[in-house]
C-alpha cells in the first residue's frame, strides 16, 4: 500500500501531462476532446468498483467476516463517485460535440441506470441500523444489482438500435499518441482506485475500532 | 411428509385466504392502476393518433406502480400483524417461503391485470386482448414479482420500509420494463413474431436469472 501511495501522485501528474500536453488536439472537436482521457478511466473505475462490490457481497454472505462488508461499502462509494464523474464529464463533452447535455445513447443510459442502482444501494445502507443485517441486506442488493448489469446493457442497446441511431460515439479511430495517453490515464486511475479503496477501508476499520472502544467504555460505566 | 410443492402451495394458500378475507391488496392495486391510466390521460392529453405509441408505456407504468403497491404489502402485513416469526418458524426452507410469497404476489398481480386490461383496452380503444399480449404481460409480471418479492423482504427490514421498495426495484427492473413495453408495442402494432425484436427473449432470460438469484439469496434476508 505504501508503494501505491507514492505511485498515485506521480501517475496522476503523468496523466495530466499526457492529457493536456502530450496528446495532440483533436481535429474536429478541439480541446474539449481531452476530457475523454478522464471520462473513460472514470467509467472504467466505476465498473471495477461495482465488480468489487459484487465479489465482496458474495464473500460476506459466505464468510460473515466484517472485512468483506467494509470492502463492499468502500467500493460502492467509490463506484458511485466515479460513475458520477463519468456522467458529468460525458455531459460536459456532449454539449459542444453533440449539441445537447444528454442523449439516450446506450452507454450513457446504461451508466445512468447503474448509477441509480448503486445510489439505491447506498440509500439502503443508510436506513438499516443493525450492522450485520445491513451487511446481509445490502449484499443481496449488491449481488442482484451486478447480475443486472449485462441485462441492462443488452436491453438498452437493443432498445436504441431499433430506433434510428443519430449519433454513434464509437466511430472514433484513435491516433496512437491518443491511445497511449488513454492507457496512461487508465493506469493512473486504476492506481487511484486502489489507493482510495485502501484509504476508505482503513477508515471503515477505524470506525469499527472506535465503536468497539465506545461500547467497552459504556460497559465499564 | 409433504412434498416441496405442497409446502409452497400452503404459503400461497395462506396469502390467498387472508387476501380473500380483507381484499385490501387487490382492490387498492386495481384502483391505483386505473388511476394511473386516467392520470396519464390528463398528462399526455391522449389524442387518437398517438394512442398506439403511448399506450404500452401507460399500461406498464400502471402495472409496475400498482404491482409495487401489492409487493409492499406482502411482507409488511406479516410484520405488522406479528406473523413474520410464525412464517419464519415454519419447518420449511427459506427458499420455500420465497417461492410461496413470489407465487402469491404473481397471482395477485395477474388478477389485477386481468381486470385492468379490459379497462385499458376500452379507454384507449385498442383491441389488445390477444394471447400474445397475455403472454407478454405474464412474462413481464414474473420478472417484476421475482425481484420485487426479494426486495420487498429487504425493504421491510429498513427504517423507511415501503419507501425503499420502489427505489431498489425500479432501476433493477429497467430491462423488464423496456422489454415489456417494446413487446407490447409490437403486439399492438401486430408485427408478426419472426420480425419483432428480441424482447420476449429478454423477458424470459430476466425471469429465469432473477428467479434463480432471488431463490438463492432470499435466505440471507432473514438472517440476523
Amino acid at each position: 500500500m505504501t508503494v501505491v501511495r507514492w505511485l498515485v501522485p506521480l501517475a496522476m501528474v503523468a496523466a495530466l501531462f499526457m492529457a493536456f500536453v502530450f496528446a495532440p488536439t483533436e481535429a474536429t472537436m478541439g480541446d474539449v476532446q481531452r476530457i475523454f482521457y478522464f471520462h473513460v478511466p472514470s467509467a472504467w473505475v466505476a465498473f471495477m468498483a461495482f465488480a468489487v462490490v459484487f465479489v465482496a457481497s458474495i464473500q460476506w454472505l459466505r464468510t460473515r467476516s466484517q472485512r468483506w462488508d467494509a470492502l463492499a461499502v468502500s467500493a460502492a462509494e467509490i463506484g458511485v463517485l466515479f460513475a458520477t464523474v463519468a456522467l458529468v464529464t460525458g455531459s460536459i463533452w456532449a454539449k459542444p460535440t453533440w449539441g445537447t447535455w444528454w442523449d439516450w445513447d446506450p452507454r450513457l443510459t446504461s451508466t445512468l441506470i447503474l448509477w441509480l442502482i448503486y445510489v439505491s444501494y447506498m440509500m439502503l445502507r443508510s436506513v438499516i441500523e443493525n450492522p450485520s443485517k445491513r451487511a446481509s441486506l445490502s449484499a443481496v442488493v449488491g449481488i442482484v444489482g451486478f447480475v443486472d448489469v449485462p441485462i441492462v446493457f443488452m436491453s438498452i442497446r437493443w432498445w436504441r438500435t431499433i430506433h434510428p441511431v443519430v449519433i454513434t460515439g464509437n466511430s472514433m479511430n484513435l491516433d496512437p499518441s491518443m491511445l497511449l495517453t488513454l492507457m496512461v490515464c487508465l493506469a493512473a486511475f486504476t492506481l487511484l482506485f486502489v489507493h482510495l479503496l485502501g484509504m476508505r477501508l482503513a477508515l471503515e476499520q477505524q470506525r469499527e475500532e472506535v465503536n468497539l472502544l465506545r461500547e467497552a467504555i459504556l460497559y465499564e460505566e | 411428509m409433504k412434498s416441496y410443492l405442497d409446502k409452497v402451495l400452503a404459503i400461497v394458500g395462506k396469502d390467498v385466504a387472508s387476501e380473500l378475507r380483507t381484499r385490501e391488496v387487490l382492490s387498492s392495486m386495481f384502483v391505483f392502476a386505473v388511476l394511473v391510466i386516467v392520470i396519464f390521460n390528463f398528462a399526455f392529453e391522449l389524442k387518437v393518433d398517438n394512442t398506439e405509441a403511448v399506450a404500452p408505456g401507460v399500461l406498464w407504468v400502471a402495472i409496475a406502480f400498482a404491482g409495487m403497491l401489492g409487493l409492499n404489502r406482502s411482507f409488511i402485513t406479516e410484520k405488522d400483524r406479528g406473523c413474520m416469526e410464525g412464517l419464519l418458524l415454519c419447518p420449511v426452507d427459506r427458499s420455500t417461503i420465497y417461492l410461496g410469497k413470489m407465487l402469491g404476489n404473481l397471482l395477485f398481480m395477474t388478477t389485477m391485470e386481468v381486470i385492468v386490461l379490459p379497462v385499458f383496452a376500452a379507454f384507449f380503444n385498442l383491441s389488445v386482448l390477444s394471447p400474445r399480449l397475455l403472454l407478454i404481460v405474464v412474462l413481464g409480471t414474473i420478472g417484476f414479482a421475482a425481484v420485487g418479492t426479494l426486495f420487498s423482504a429487504v425493504a421491510v427490514h429498513t427504517r423507511t420500509r415501503e419507501v425503499m421498495l420502489p427505489i431498489l426495484l425500479l432501476p433493477v427492473a429497467v430491462p423488464v420494463l423496456v422489454a415489456a413495453v417494446k413487446a407490447t408495442e409490437d403486439a399492438i402494432a401486430r408485427i408478426p413474431p419472426p420480425t419483432e425484436g428480441p424482447w420476449l427473449g429478454v423477458l424470459v432470460a430476466f425471469d429465469i436469472i432473477f428467479t434463480t438469484v432471488a431463490f438463492l439469496t432470499f435466505e440471507y434476508v432473514f438472517q440476523e
